[in-house]
């Protein structure tokens, strides 16, 4: 995918090669553009916690990584789309629905952006959104349990990729599908007719304002194009989405050339308050489409998946003033709007500059019909019309761009691997730093918002090569982070992520620090397995299935004794963990289990499911080093052959817990 | 106590005159503001280990117990040491009421304008605080020495009482034994009697 920048950046360096010798940089500390400060500035003192939450997406291992900044530590990894053996996240019986999908049980999925609640434009620090680019999907994550709570899939769509950016109240989160795809319940048609049948749909997914539940409340059948990003306006430009596309050449093969051929493609500008109004007037039609909506739930511990069957759409040819195009040169990818929602960034990642459209000036030019026809019946507004105009020479292969909150912007370069700082109402630039190499997103912390908190810039580099200790054919991905508080761009920190990040998001500690979940009480399990202490465990068969009622707590299971079990037999075992205080999770592995083992948090079931596979006695244990006597935390399973009339029987020896739960009596 | 004893041989020679009407009030308030040790803890236990930078607190209640006390019998286990539960004091029975008595006690005392009165209540007070130490530290040696001789972890020759009053280093732990607020006001109502007392006996000589 990223073939042609290679490309271009290798044949720019044979040039250089020629005409001078071997270039070399030093990338150490001699070099200007690292701060003589920077140990200072990124040490976060043992026991001190770090500045920023850092939300970032993990790309193709389908998960969120939470950093610390400035010190750039990896502090969890948050599993969304993809299966997480080490917690057992789509192995449980519990979190297997959450993955669930009209296509059926889907365990992987590539995630790219992540988008942070917000109220006004200003985050909130409730949730966190990210899309699930393969199989077409977007998830709201809590940023108090730092879990996965729903995930909703987007039908009519080929590629999540314009997803999940959410609009200023977080009404809304967008998914913009990447490939233009025929309608899912018409799907059958040659790959050669996409002028005639593919269309570019645009989800608009609601948030419920308070339990944050997602719903596809319509779906915008726009002309067969790629969206590749977006961003929603914010103050006077609110009720507008902002999309970037490409290949508007409409080709279906080789787009690498095919759809690099017209001078300008288009910044789709959304009235989404009109598509409301259409749809309150009855404009709306409902089409036939498959696509699962997956809710977790903290009461019950469980995921459930319900299969929708329909969607509600809006073709544009009978919504009019809705939908207008914004020339803008070259495959544009990054499409962002200024903390004060007059300026839209269009990056063209083919184009020699950056322009700048004028939120005022659309409206104007709206106002006076200033069009340069129209593209498959929607208005083409009139380039000049619209522009605010134009950075020169910024550098080669912009990508995206973020905001500092004091009238700059920060643009990435992917093929000239820089940022480049520039002034929006000036158009000029100020200072560019090298990346090492190849920087795609960037990330300033509050850079989307209506508040950006500035401070630091972080550049997530597509390439990193010499930067750590070689690891063989793959290597760390690489971040880096600068200093912006300054004139100029200092470097501070280079640190290796997890995944291959994309887009991230960053928000002060104390947004978040205050509402982190610490237990799952106990009294408020509503699991319908549970077992609240050690007199509700039990054992319990149906046919061949077995259920075990069981209970962890330091430093014993509840039953840790099993006999009965038969080959044949399919045994659940349905662990609580009874703890009530913080960071006192208990883990349940067995031996020769198909699938993962499962990490209990207190107050929590989870529930491994086992299918013996052998006739003995079997071990298990306890993964997750509870107490002193974690190593003592252990018990057998015996497994007798079919038919056998071994009785089901089950126990825990004499435990100092009911040792002294008796005592008290004494007294 | 000694001074209760010696004032009332004192007060004989005398000829006893009523109490001041800031005597009557100081008692009366420092009596009636015990109310709200029906509404707060009159006990705490913290305890502080490296695991716990945070500490655990207990509280103790004139009813009831609050706090992570969940946590503390958690932890107490490896050590075979029993459950704290409200089961265990049948003084949560009884505290209610005898504090009850003692403000109408204060209350009355303070209406009766009496002096006699007065080195009664005194006495009653200090009583009741004697006792409720005694108690408290006789269950506190129960606990600490009650073990459960299957426990993980045995330590020769050790106890953990927690301490009657202040500071004690048990194992990992640090216990800190103070009042809470509805001690303080215990306090607060002795030093209130004495000094009304000897104010009296200052003043009427």
């Amino acid at each position: 995918m990223k073939m042609k920048y290679l490309n271009i950046a290798a044949s720019a360096l044979a040039i250089i090669g020629m005409n001078a010798c071997k270039p070399s940089a030093d990338k150490t500390s001699s070099s200007s553009f690292l701060a003589g400060d920077a140990a200072e500035k990124v040490y976060v003192k043992p026991g001190t916690h770090d500045e920023f939450y850092n939300i970032v997406s993990g790309g193709f291992n389908g998960q969120l990584s939470v950093v610390g900044l400035p010190s750039g530590r990896t502090l969890r990894i948050i599993p969304v789309f993809s299966q997480f053996a080490e917690s057992g996240w789509g192995y449980s019986e519990e979190t297997k629905p959450m993955l669930n999908t009209s296509h059926g049980f889907v365990p992987w999925d590539d995630s790219h952006h992540v988008a942070l609640s917000t109220t006004k434009s200003e985050h909130d620090g409730r949730w966190a959104f990210i899309n699930g680019n393969n199989t077409p999907r977007i998830a709201r994550v809590s940023l108090s349990t730092f879990r996965t709570e729903e995930i909703i899939e987007i039908p009519n769509s080929g590629g999540n990729h314009s997803s999940p950016f959410i609009t200023a109240n977080t009404e809304y989160a967008v998914a913009g599908t990447r490939f233009s795809v025929p309608p899912d319940n018409n799907a059958d048609v040659p790959i050669s007719s996409f002028k005639q049948n593919f269309k570019g749909y645009i989800s608009f997914v609601s948030i419920d304002k308070t339990t944050g539940r997602m719903g596809i409340k319509f779906q915008l059948k726009t002309p067969g194009v790629s969206f590749d990003l977006a961003r929603a306006g914010k103050g006077k430009s609110a009720d507008w989405f902002f999309f970037s596309t490409y290949n508007t050449e409409q080709a279906n093969t080789l787009l690498e050339v095919n759809a690099s051929q017209k001078d300008k493609d288009f910044i789709l500008a959304v009235n989404w308050k009109k598509a409301e109004e259409y749809l309150a007037k009855g404009k709306g039609k409902k089409e036939a489409a498959k696509y699962a909506h997956n809710v977790y739930s903290d009461e019950t511990h469980s995921a459930t998946s319900t299969i929708l069957n329909e969607v509600m759409t809006l073709d544009p040819k009978e919504c009019p003033d809705m939908l207008y195009f914004m020339p803008c040169p070259k495959s544009p990818h990054g499409c962002d709007v200024d903390p004060t929602g007059q300026y839209i960034v269009g990056s063209g990642k083919l184009a020699a500059v950056i322009p700048v459209f004028s939120f005022d000036k659309m409206i104007k030019a709206i106002a006076n019909k200033n069009y340069d026809g129209n593209f498959d019946g929607i208005p083409v507004l009139k380039y000049d019309a619209v522009l605010h105009g134009e950075v020169k020479k910024p550098g080669l292969g912009p990508l995206h761009t973020e905001f500092d909150g004091q009238g700059n912007a920060i643009t990435s370069f992917f093929v000239s691997s820089e940022l480049v700082k520039w002034n929006i109402a000036k158009l000029e630039v100020i200072d560019r730093v090298p990346t090492f190499y190849s920087v795609g997103h960037l990330s300033i912390p509050g850079g989307p918002t209506a508040k950006p908190y500035g401070k630091y810039v972080v550049a997530y580099n597509k390439i990193t090569k010499d930067r750590y200790l070689p690891t063989g054919p793959e290597l760390a991905q690489s971040a880096q982070l600068y200093d912006i508080s300054g004139e100029k761009m200092k470097l501070l920190l280079d640190f290796p992520t997890v995944g291959e990040p994309h887009y991230a998001e960053s928000i002060p500690a104390n947004m978040i620090e205050k509402n982190t979940k610490k237990i799952f009480k106990l009294e408020e399990n509503k699991h319908p397995y549970v077992a609240k202490g050690e007199k509700e465990t039990k054992v319990v068969r149906k046919g061949n299935e077995v259920h075990v009622y069981m209970t962890a707590i330091r430093s014993h299971f509840s039953p840790d004794n099993i006999e009965g079990i038969k080959l044949g037999d399919v045994v659940y075992f349905h662990l609580t963990n009874l703890e009530q205080d913080w960071d006192v999770p208990h883990g349940f592995a067995i031996r020769g289990a198909l699938n993962a083992e499962i990490l209990v948090m207190p107050g929590e079931t989870s529930t491994l499911k086992w299918t013996p596979t052998k006739v003995g006695v079997t071990p298990m244990y306890c993964t997750d080093f509870c107490s002193a006597l974690h190593q003592e935390m252990q018990g057998y399973i015996r497994v007798s052959p079919a038919g056998s009339k071994v009785p089901l029987s089950w126990g825990t020896g004499k435990n100092p817990v009911a040792e002294a739960e008796k005592k008290v009596a004494k007294r | 106590m000694g001074q209760a004893t010696c004032s009332a041989s004192f007060l004989k020679k005398h000829k006893m005159k009523p109490l001041k009407k800031i005597s009557q009030i100081a008692l009366i308030a420092s009596s009636l503001l015990l109310i709200i040790a029906f509404f707060v803890p009159i006990w705490r236990i913290d305890l502080w280990a490296p695991q716990y930078p945070e500490g655990l607190s207990m509280s103790i209640w004139l009813s009831k117990l609050s706090g992570q006390v969940d946590i503390i019998n958690g932890l107490n286990h490896y050590i075979g040491m029993s459950h704290i539960k409200e089961e265990m004091f049948p003084e949560f029975k009884i505290l209610p009421y005898a504090v009850a008595v003692i403000i109408a006690l204060g209350v009355l005392t303070g209406l009766s304008k009496n002096r006699k009165m007065l080195i009664g209540f005194l006495t009653i007070l200090i009583l009741s605080g004697v006792v409720a130490m005694y108690d408290f530290w006789s269950w506190g040696y129960e606990y600490g020495h009650n073990l459960d001789d299957s426990a993980a972890i045995k330590v020769p020759g050790m106890a953990y009482q927690p301490p009657l009053i202040g500071y004690k280093e048990l194992l990992n732990f640090g216990a800190y034994s103070i009042p809470d607020i509805g001690g303080w006001l215990f306090v607060l109502l002795g030093i209130v009697a004495i000094s009304t007392l000897i104010f009296e006996i200052k003043t009427n000589k």
